[in-house]
């Protein structure tokens, strides 16, 4: 992979009034490339994202998006990013089809809601409401709600937070889907084992610092060089490929 | 990617009052509000009203107040003599149907002693044939009691004045139009700015490329075109089933849509402050009942403000929905142009300034 930065952050800084959330971090994220930013809770991962989405205003460093300015070209960058917010609701009493018509009215683009919605395999649901939608169901939905204006990078705050191993696993697969669509994907987790999975990079970030950036293997293999080894002996397989393996790949509804 | 089509914030400002639109008409309390309530209040009150009757009788300045008709009348629970209007006003709020007779009570020369003139109203013809029925009583026991003079003491001469009838609906309909808008103005903007703010929905709308003013805008412009159906709708059905008076038909209907309109727009002026201040869902109702109870019951919306004590007048005068209930009745009734109404409309604007001042000041995108 040709490794051309499609965004750059750097020095940034964030204060609230005394309390410093970010305390300069810079990295860069590759273009075509799935990017995990990983951290304890109020590490300051969701910050540093709403900051690169133009959502809230920074104290201080440098952020190129895409090649705009965040300062001087916010509107653009709008333009080309999708963004889903960690527990964000959608308008009340709107079927899907009608958000996804709402979404096309604010992005300025003419697309037809089932198009959408048959990217992340929601057509069926077409009449029902967001909140009648399963947790899975709810996170695929607000993944096509970022590709309406075919962005160049979409932003995922936890979006497997609280799914179940099918539906996290079926959303693992989307989200390679769209970043084999030629779309970057910068995502936030909690979960180790779907960082390593899913993420080309990833940028552990805690108290407000970067303490490391590198490919999943790449910190592994430094972490057993060092003379690491694990208290029990690692199996073959583990308690998810048992619960996956007893009840089945197929993700359920509901 | 299409870079080359510019963004258009009208676009955009059109799909959010469509969203707004649609999610209003499929929100239960929003109808109830604005349809249903006003309805039933107009169907109640329509049936009830008129019960606890006086009879509002216009003295004219030449009234003999010592003779005996006058001391009569004047022990008469029913009757409530007005003195204090100028023979001009009297004539105008006769015709109006507001006073329901003129009686002067003049000293004859000549036999009879006395002679009552009585001037009805078309207005009011109801509380007339109440007060003629009255007289006729009044008359046969002072006549009889004079009995040993076989003349009568006194005779009565009618005359009745052309006017419109003042029905109850023609009342109660601009107020409950008014209750309508200040709920749905007040309640219904403050509970979907607040609850698009709290479930993230605006920051949401915030990543794409939307201006807050066409947030603000399409919100508004949804609201004001549900409002302004609703209001046509209670019209028709209050004109249709209840004989609701339009002087100038579909005139006086667009001069009451255009007052609908620019009272809504100062009543969701409280609903953007409310959205501002109230923490969370709960905290709604209560703000938004401080502002609209007191209007809803001081503001003429059941009955006329008159009727009120002078310290609560004084309250009732600074309330913005009585200029609004009262130009809406100058309108409807009387046919007045809304070049008319100028007094009540500077007053509401008085109040529009005020309004979004505070609005800016509490409003909360986040």
């Amino acid at each position: 992979m040709a490794e051309k930065p499609i965004i750059t952050v750097k020095n940034l800084v964030k204060n609230y009034g005394d309390f410093s959330a970010i305390k300069g971090i810079s990295f860069e994220v590759y273009e075509g490339e799935i990017f995990g930013l990983l951290g304890p809770n109020g590490a300051g991962k969701t910050t540093t994202l709403e900051i690169i989405e133009t959502l809230r205003d920074k104290t201080s460093g440098e952020i190129t998006v895409d090649g705009f300015n965040i300062e001087t070209d916010a509107d653009d960058i709008k333009q080309v990013i999708g963004v889903q917010l960690q527990s964000a609701g959608y308008y009340p009493n709107l079927n899907l089809s009608e958000l996804i018509k709402l979404f096309c009215g604010l992005y300025g683009i003419n697309k037809s809601p089932m198009e959408m919605l048959e990217k992340v395999a929601l057509t069926d649901k077409a009449r029902a409401k967001y909140k009648d939608l399963s947790g899975g169901q709810k996170q695929r939905f607000s993944i096509a709600t970022t590709l309406i204006n075919n962005p160049r990078i979409i932003f995922l705050d936890e979006p497997t937070t609280g799914l179940d191993p099918q539906a996290r696993r079926n959303l693992w697969d989307l989200i390679r889907e769209i970043r084999d669509a030629g779309t970057t994907v910068v995502i936030t987790t909690h979960y180790m084992d779907e960082a390593e999975e899913l993420c080309d990079r990833v940028a552990f970030v805690d108290g407000g610092h970067i303490i490391g950036i590198d490919t999943p293997n790449h910190f592994i293999d430094e972490l057993v060089a060092s003379g690491f080894e694990r208290k029990k002996q690692v199996k073959l397989a583990n308690l998810e490929d048992v619960f996956i393996n007893m009840t089945g790949k197929e993700w359920r509804e509901g | 990617m299409n870079p080359q089509k510019k963004y258009s914030n009208f676009n955009a400002t059109m799909a959010i009052a469509r969203a707004s639109f649609r999610s209003i008409i499929r929100s239960p309390s929003a109808v109830v509000f604005s349809l249903a309530f006003p309805l039933i209040f107009i169907v109640v009150f329509a049936n009830i009203g008129g019960s606890g009757v006086t009879v509002d009788v216009g003295v004219a300045k030449t009234t003999d107040t010592l003779s005996p008709v006058y001391r009569a009348l004047k022990g008469a629970k029913v009757v409530h003599l007005i003195t204090d209007q100028s023979a001009d006003d009297m004539a105008k709020s006769l015709a109006k149907g507001n006073i329901d007779a003129i009686i002067d009570v003049q000293k004859n020369n000549a036999m009879p002693p006395y002679t009552l003139h009585v001037q009805y109203t078309e207005a009011s013809q109801q509380k007339g044939g109440i007060l003629k029925s009255l007289l006729q009583s009044i008359f046969f026991q002072i006549n009889s009691r004079g009995n040993t003079i076989p003349q009568p003491v006194a005779e009565i001469k009618e005359t009745t004045v052309k006017g419109r009838e003042y029905k109850y609906i023609d009342f109660i309909l601009p107020g409950m139009l008014g209750f309508s808008l200040l709920s749905s103005g007040v309640f219904g903007t403050a509970f979907v700015f607040l609850s698009l703010r709290l479930t993230l929905v605006i920051k949401r709308f915030f990543a794409t490329p939307v201006k807050k003013y066409s947030i603000v805008l399409g919100e508004a412009l949804a609201r004001l075109v549900f409002s302004l159906l609703g209001a046509l709708f209670i019209i028709m059905v209050g004109h249709y089933a209840f004989g609701f008076t339009l002087i100038h038909g579909v005139v006086t209907v667009i001069n009451m849509l255009v007052l609908a309109a620019l009272g809504l727009i100062i009543f969701m002026g409280f609903g953007f402050a409310i959205s501002g201040i109230a923490k969370n869902e709960s905290a709604v109702p209560p703000i938004s009942n401080i502002i609209t109870m007191p209007q809803f019951l001081l503001s003429g919306t059941f009955f006329a403000t008159t009727a009120f004590p002078n310290w609560l007048q004084a309250i009732s005068k600074v309330l913005p929905l009585t200029y609004l209930n009262d130009a809406m009745r100058k309108v409807a009734f009387e046919g007045a142009g809304l070049n008319e109404v100028t007094h009540q409309l500077l007053i509401l604007g008085v109040w529009f300034i005020l309004i979004y001042a505070v609005a800016v000041k509490t409003f909360k995108w986040e």
